[in-house]
C-alpha cells in the first residue's frame, strides 16, 4: 500500500471529509484555506478562500453542492462546492469549532468555543435551499457543557444532537426543546477530553476518541457504551470502516511533548482495531507528527489521514487487507 | 456498646420481622451513603489512634523533677538557672516556666513545668537533660507531661501478667505452596497497589489482592518474601497472610522516609529526616530498629544528618540508604560507616561489638560478605600518594585483618561480592602516568581458599571504560560491559579454567552490543544484556553455558528489569519517569514475550522474593538429572491449559460476535423503521443506498491491440 502524499496545506491538518460519492476529499487545516482533492488520485481541485483563521471542521451536503466550514475567525461559511464561491457567512462572538449538516441538509449544527467570558454553545441554523433566503438566525441555541465542545453531530432522524468535548462527557440533546436527554457515565465514559466523534454510515452508532488513550463505541439512540478500544497514545482522530468491522485510531504524543528522542516514541501511527473483538490488527506509519484527522472513503477501499505535519496521506488498501483474519 | 449486638438479640429481631437468617445474603445489604448505623469499619481504628496525638495537646510540656527546694528569696535565682539550661534547647513559651510554691512553707516543691513551642523541642529537652547533674544531690528527672497519666495508672501492687493462650497465626508462607508453583508480584500504579500471581500459562496476571491508597510512598517486600511493607506518615506497616493481606504489625515512626529489612527478616530499620528548627543546623535524622515480629523498638539512633553522612574523609555526600548494612548469618551484626571508623553492632545486645567502633582512618566505603561475618573496606590514597590506598578484609567479631592489598595511584574503588561470598571483585580505577585519565583493573579475591589469594585482571584493552559488572549468582562467572558508549563490548570470565580451579579464564567477548546493564538470572547461566535509558530498551537474552544468543528483542523505553526469584520469567517495566508507554512486559527466560500490561502512572514492579530452597545440593542435582520424569506431569497440565484456553477464547469470541450481531440487527430494524421518516426529511428523495443503484448494463469495448497482417490470398491469383 503506497500512500499518496498530498501536500497542499502549510499548517497542521484539522479535519478530513469525503463526500457521499467518495470521489471528493475535503481537508481543513490551520492555514485558512479548506481544500478539495480528487479522492482517487489525490489531485488538488481547488481551495475555498475567504476564512481568516484556522479552519476546524467542515461538512458537505449529500448532493455535494454545499460545503460548510467552521473557523477560528469566529465565522462559519457556506460555499458552493463546484465554484468555490462564498455563499453565506454566519458570524459568531467566538471561534466556530464543529459543523454538521442534518439529514436532508435543511439544518446545520455549529458549535462555538468558550471565549472572553462567553461559554461554549451549540447553534442550530436553518439552511435555505435558495442562498438568497439564507438568514443568520438560530433555530436553537444550547448552552451548558463546560469547556470546549469539540464535535457535535446529528442523531438519527435529526431528533437529537450528540456532542462531546473537553469535559469528557458525551451528551445527547433534544433538537426540539434543547433539553439534555442523556449523558455518558463518568465511571465508564472517557476520562479526558474527547477529541473526535465519528458516526457510522447508517448513523446508528458512533465512535469517540479521547486523550485518555482510548476510543469508545456508543449506541446513538440509547448512548449505551458498546466497546472500548485501548491504545498507548492520546487519540486525536477516529474513523470506522463502512465495509469491514474495523476502526482506525490516530493520534500520538502531544506536539508540544514530542521530544527529540526517537521517532518511535511518538507512535504517530494510524492503528487498526477489530471493531468487535477490540483487538489491534495493525498500523499504518508515515506521519512525522500526531495524526489529527482520519476519514474513510464511503466505499471502504481507501482512507486518508491528516497530520500535524501538514500532509494528507491517502491510502488505497491492498487486496490483502480485505482478507485479514484475526 | 451500641455497635455490638448480641447474636440472640439479632435472631429475635429477625424472627419478629419474619426473616430467615440462614437465607439472608449479608453482602446484599447496602447502607445508604454516609450512614454507618454505628458500625465501626475495620480501618477506622487507624484514624482514631491518630487523633489521640492531637487531642491532648500537652505534648510540648515537660516536667523537671529533683530541683533544689529553695525559699522564696532564692526563687528568682533558681528560675534564672533553669531558664538558662532549658532555653538553650528550644524556645520556652512566654509564661512557659511554672515553678509552684508550697502555700504553707513558701518554698518551692522541687519541680517545675516548662512549656515549649513544639513537641519536638520538648522531646529533645527531655532527652538531653534527663539525668542532668545540677550538683551532687540534684540530678534532674525529666518527663513529658503527657506521660504522667500513664505513670499514675501503674498499680502499686504488682500483678502477674495474664498469660494469653497461644493461638497459632496464619501460615505466612502459604503462597509458596501454590498448586501451579506460580510467583507473585506487586505493582503500584496511580493510587492502586495490587498483588498478582504471574499466571504465565494463561498469559495473564491473576489478581490476589488490591487496595487503593495502600501506601503513601512505596511498598517493599521483605527479603524472604514473607511480608509486604507499606510506608505511611505515621510509620511503617507490614502485611501478610495465608490467602489475603492482613496488617500484621505497625511500626510508629512519624514521617518515615526509608525502610530496610534485615536479610533474615528479624528486624526492620526505619529512617526519617527532619528540618531543623535552626536553619543553619543540619537536618535531624531519626532511625529506629524494630523487632519485626513484636514491633518493639530495639534501638534508636538520633543525631544530625552530618553524623550519618557517608563519605568519611570530609566529603559530605549526604545520607545514603541503607545506612546500616547487615552482615553475618541470622542478622547477627549490623554496621555503619562513620568518620574514620566503622561502627559494628551486634543484635544480641544492640550495642557495639567490644563496646567500640572499628577505627579505620579515612575509610571511604565498606561492604559485608553476603554470607560470612567479613567486612571488606576501602581506604583511599593519602598524603598525595605517600600512603597507598588499600582494600582490606576484616573478620568480625575478632576484628582481625584477614587480608590486605595496597593499591597505588587509585582514583576510585568499587567492591562486588559474589552471592555465596566465595569471591570478591574490586574494580580499581587508576590514574595513568600523566594523571590526566584513568584506566580500570580488577582485583579478585578468593575468599574461601587458604590465605585468600588475589589475582589481578586487566581487560584486553585496558583503556576500556567499565560500564557494568555483575557476578553470576551462586556461580563462578562474571560479565563485564566495557568500551565506548554507543557500542560497547561484553565479556564473560570464569574464576576457573577447564583444568585448574584457581585461575581466571576469559570465556568470550561479544563485540559491539547495545547494552549498558547486566541482569543475571537468579539461577545463573542466563543473562540479559540490556540497553536501558539511552538505548531505548534493547534486550538480549544470552545463554552463557552455550555462549549463544537466545533472543534479541526490545521493550521500548524500558526503565527496570527484574527476574522472578526462580529465574523462569523476567519482567521489564516502564515506570512513570517516562510519560508514555507506562506498564510492564513479562518474558520467559529465553526472551519470548508472554504478556504485556499497560498502566498509566506506573511506579513499581516487585517480584515477591522466595526464601532459599531447603533442598540439599545433592537432591537438587538428582532432580536436575531426572527432570524428564518430573516434568511429565507439568507438561500434561500445560497441554490441558492450552486446550482450555483456546476453547475459552473461541467461546469469548463467539459471545462478542453474537452480542455485536444483536446490535447490528437491532440497528437494521430501527433503520428500516425510520426509512419513511428519513425520506420525508430528504424531501422524498429515496434515502438509502440500495434504492439508488440502478442496474445498467454498460458495454465497454476496449481496443487491446491492433496489428496488421497481410493475408496472402490465393484467391486473387486465381
Amino acid at each position: 500500500m503506497r500512500p499518496i502524499l498530498m501536500k497542499g496545506h502549510e499548517r497542521p491538518l484539522t479535519f478530513l471529509k469525503y463526500n457521499r460519492d467518495g470521489d471528493l476529499l475535503f481537508s481543513c487545516a490551520k492555514d485558512h484555506d479548506p481544500t478539495v482533492w480528487f479522492a482517487d488520485n489525490g489531485e488538488r481541485l481547488g481551495t475555498y478562500r475567504g476564512h481568516n483563521g484556522a479552519v476546524w471542521c467542515c461538512d458537505v451536503s449529500r448532493d455535494s453542492t454545499r460545503l460548510i466550514t467552521g473557523s477560528a475567525d469566529q465565522t462559519a461559511k457556506l460555499w458552493n462546492v463546484q465554484t468555490g464561491q462564498q455563499l453565506f457567512t454566519f458570524k459568531f462572538e467566538s471561534p466556530a469549532r464543529a459543523v454538521d449538516f442534518s439529514v436532508g441538509d435543511k439544518h446545520a449544527v455549529i458549535t462555538t468555543d468558550p471565549f472572553m467570558g462567553l461559554t461554549s454553545a451549540i447553534h442550530v441554523k436553518r439552511i435555505a435551499r435558495d442562498v438568497d433566503e439564507q438568514t443568520a438566525e438560530s433555530v436553537l441555541t444550547i448552552q451548558g457543557p463546560q469547556g470546549r465542545i469539540n464535535r457535535a453531530v446529528w442523531g438519527p432522524l435529526n431528533k437529537t444532537i450528540i456532542s462531546a468535548g473537553e469535559d469528557a462527557i458525551v451528551r445527547i440533546w433534544d433538537t426540539e426543546t434543547g433539553n439534555l436527554l442523556k449523558e455518558s457515565d463518568k465511571e465508564t465514559g472517557h476520562k479526558k477530553t474527547v477529541t473526535s466523534l465519528m458516526k457510522s454510515a447508517d448513523g446508528s452508532h458512533f465512535l469517540t476518541g479521547s486523550l485518555d488513550k482510548s476510543a469508545k463505541l456508543w449506541d446513538a439512540r440509547t448512548l449505551t457504551l458498546i466497546k472500548t478500544y485501548v491504545t498507548e497514545r492520546p487519540v486525536n482522530a477516529v474513523a470506522m470502516s463502512p465495509l469491514l468491522d474495523h476502526v482506525v485510531l490516530g493520534g500520538g504524543q502531544d506536539a508540544s511533548a514530542v521530544t527529540t528522542t526517537d521517532h518511535r516514541a511518538g507512535k504517530f501511527e494510524a492503528k487498526f482495531y477489530d471493531k468487535i473483538l477490540q483487538g489491534e490488527i495493525g498500523g499504518v506509519k508515515g506521519h512525522f507528527g500526531p495524526i489529527n484527522a482520519l476519514a474513510f472513503n464511503p466505499d471502504g477501499r481507501s482512507f486518508s489521514s491528516g497530520g500535524e505535519d501538514g500532509y494528507v496521506r491517502l491510502h488505497h488498501f491492498d487486496p490483502d487487507y480485505f482478507n485479514i483474519k484475526i | 456498646m451500641a455497635d455490638v449486638m448480641i447474636m440472640n438479640e439479632i435472631e429475635a429481631t429477625a424472627s419478629r420481622l419474619g426473616i430467615d437468617l440462614s437465607q439472608l445474603d449479608l453482602d446484599s445489604i447496602q447502607l445508604p451513603p454516609g450512614e454507618d448505623f454505628g458500625i465501626v469499619s475495620d480501618d477506622e481504628d487507624v484514624y482514631q489512634e491518630d487523633n489521640m496525638d492531637f487531642d491532648t495537646g500537652f505534648g510540648n510540656i515537660i516536667v523537671v523533677d529533683n530541683l533544689p527546694v529553695v525559699p522564696l528569696e532564692k526563687f528568682g535565682k533558681l528560675e534564672v538557672v533553669i531558664r538558662k539550661i532549658y532555653s538553650q534547647i528550644g524556645v520556652i513559651k512566654e509564661d512557659g516556666l511554672w515553678m509552684p510554691l508550697d502555700p504553707e512553707t513558701k518554698k518551692t516543691l522541687g519541680y517545675c513545668l516548662i512549656e515549649y513551642n513544639t513537641p519536638q523541642e520538648a522531646e529533645l529537652a527531655r532527652e538531653k537533660t534527663h539525668g542532668y547533674r545540677l550538683d551532687k544531690s540534684h540530678i534532674f528527672a525529666v518527663n513529658m507531661f503527657d506521660d504522667f497519666d500513664r505513670f499514675m495508672k501503674v498499680p502499686d501492687q504488682w500483678a502477674p501478667p495474664e498469660i494469653v493462650p497461644y493461638t497459632p497465626g496464619e501460615n505466612l508462607q502459604e503462597w509458596l505452596t501454590d498448586e501451579k508453583a506460580r510467583d507473585q508480584f506487586v505493582i503500584r500504579a496511580g493510587s492502586d497497589t495490587e498483588v498478582l500471581w504471574n499466571d504465565a500459562r494463561h498469559l495473564k496476571p491473576d489478581p490476589v489482592y488490591k487496595r487503593s491508597y495502600w501506601t503513601e510512598s512505596f511498598v517493599q517486600w521483605s527479603p524472604l518474601g514473607t511480608y509486604l511493607a507499606t510506608v505511611h506518615r505515621q510509620g511503617a506497616a507490614v502485611w501478610g497472610g495465608a490467602a489475603t493481606f492482613n496488617r500484621l504489625m505497625r511500626y510508629a515512626h512519624p514521617q518515615v522516609k526509608q525502610i530496610d529489612f534485615s536479610p533474615g527478616e528479624k528486624y526492620l530499620v526505619t529512617y526519617s529526616s527532619h528540618e531543623p528548627s535552626n536553619p543553619r543546623d543540619a537536618n535531624r535524622v531519626v532511625m529506629n530498629i524494630f523487632d519485626l515480629r513484636t514491633g518493639k523498638v530495639m534501638r534508636d539512633f538520633k543525631g544530625s544528618a552530618d553524623d550519618f553522612a557517608i563519605g568519611g574523609a570530609g566529603v559530605v555526600t549526604g545520607v545514603s540508604w541503607p545506612i546500616f548494612r547487615w552482615g553475618g548469618r541470622e542478622d547477627k551484626y549490623f554496621a555503619r560507616l562513620g568518620k574514620n571508623m566503622i561502627s559494628v553492632y551486634e543484635t544480641e545486645t544492640f550495642s557495639l561489638v567490644d563496646k567500640k567502633s572499628l577505627k579505620v582512618e579515612n575509610v571511604l566505603d565498606f561492604s559485608w560478605s553476603p554470607t560470612d561475618p567479613i567486612i571488606a573496606l576501602f581506604v583511599p590514597e593519602l598524603g598525595g600518594g605517600n600512603q597507598p590506598a588499600r582494600v582490606s578484609l576484616v573478620q568480625i567479631p575478632s576484628k582481625e585483618e584477614l587480608r590486605q592489598k595496597n593499591l597505588f595511584s587509585v582514583s576510585d574503588c568499587k567492591m562486588y561480592w559474589q552471592s555465596n561470598g566465595d569471591y570478591l571483585a574490586v574494580k580499581v580505577d587508576r590514574y595513568t602516568k600523566t594523571k590526566k585519565s584513568t584506566y580500570t583493573g580488577f582485583e579478585l579475591f578468593r575468599i574461601k581458599e587458604r590465605d585468600i589469594p588475589i589475582e589481578v585482571l586487566e581487560l584486553d584493552n585496558k583503556n576500556d571504560k567499565i560500564i557494568a559488572f555483575a557476578w553470576e549468582p551462586k556461580g563462578h562467572r562474571f560479565a563485564v560491559i566495557h568500551g565506548d558508549s554507543p557500542r560497547p563490548d561484553v565479556s564473560f570470565y570464569s574464576m576457573r579454567t577447564a583444568h585448574h580451579t584457581g585461575r581466571i579464564s576469559k570465556l568470550a567477548t561479544l563485540k559491539g552490543k547495545q547494552a549498558n546493564a547486566l541482569f543475571w538470572s537468579p539461577t545463573g547461566r542466563f543473562i540479559i544484556l540490556a540497553g536501558l535509558r539511552g538505548f531505548n530498551g534493547q534486550l538480549e537474552f544470552f545463554d552463557v553455558d552455550e555462549l549463544e544468543t537466545m533472543a534479541t528483542t526490545e521493550h521500548f523505553m524500558a526503565t527496570d528489569i527484574e527476574w522472578d526469584p526462580t529465574g523462569r520469567y523476567v519482567a521489564t517495566a516502564v515506570t512513570s519517569v517516562h510519560e508514555m508507554e507506562n506498564g510492564f512486559n513479562i518474558w520467559s527466560f529465553n526472551g519470548k514475550l508472554l504478556y504485556r500490561i499497560l498502566k498509566d502512572h506506573f511506579f513499581q514492579f516487585l517480584w515477591r522474593p522466595r526464601p532459599p530452597s531447603f533442598l540439599s545440593p545433592e537432591k537438587e542435582e538428582e532432580i536436575a538429572k531426572n527432570l524428564k520424569k518430573y516434568s511429565k506431569k507439568y507438561e500434561a497440565e500445560d497441554q490441558d491449559v492450552s486446550m482450555l484456553l483456546s476453547e475459552q477464547d473461541r467461546e469469548k469470541r463467539r459471545m462478542l460476535k453474537d452480542e455485536w450481531d444483536k446490535w447490528v440487527s437491532e440497528w437494521k430494524h430501527l433503520h428500516e423503521e425510520e426509512k419513511l421518516a428519513r425520506q420525508k426529511l430528504r424531501d422524498g428523495e429515496a434515502s438509502d443506498e440500495e434504492e439508488e443503484y440502478e442496474d445498467k448494463e454498460v458495454q465497454v469495448e476496449e481496443v487491446l491491440d491492433i496489428s496488421e497482417e497481410i493475408v496472402s490470398s490465393e484467391y486473387e491469383q486465381v
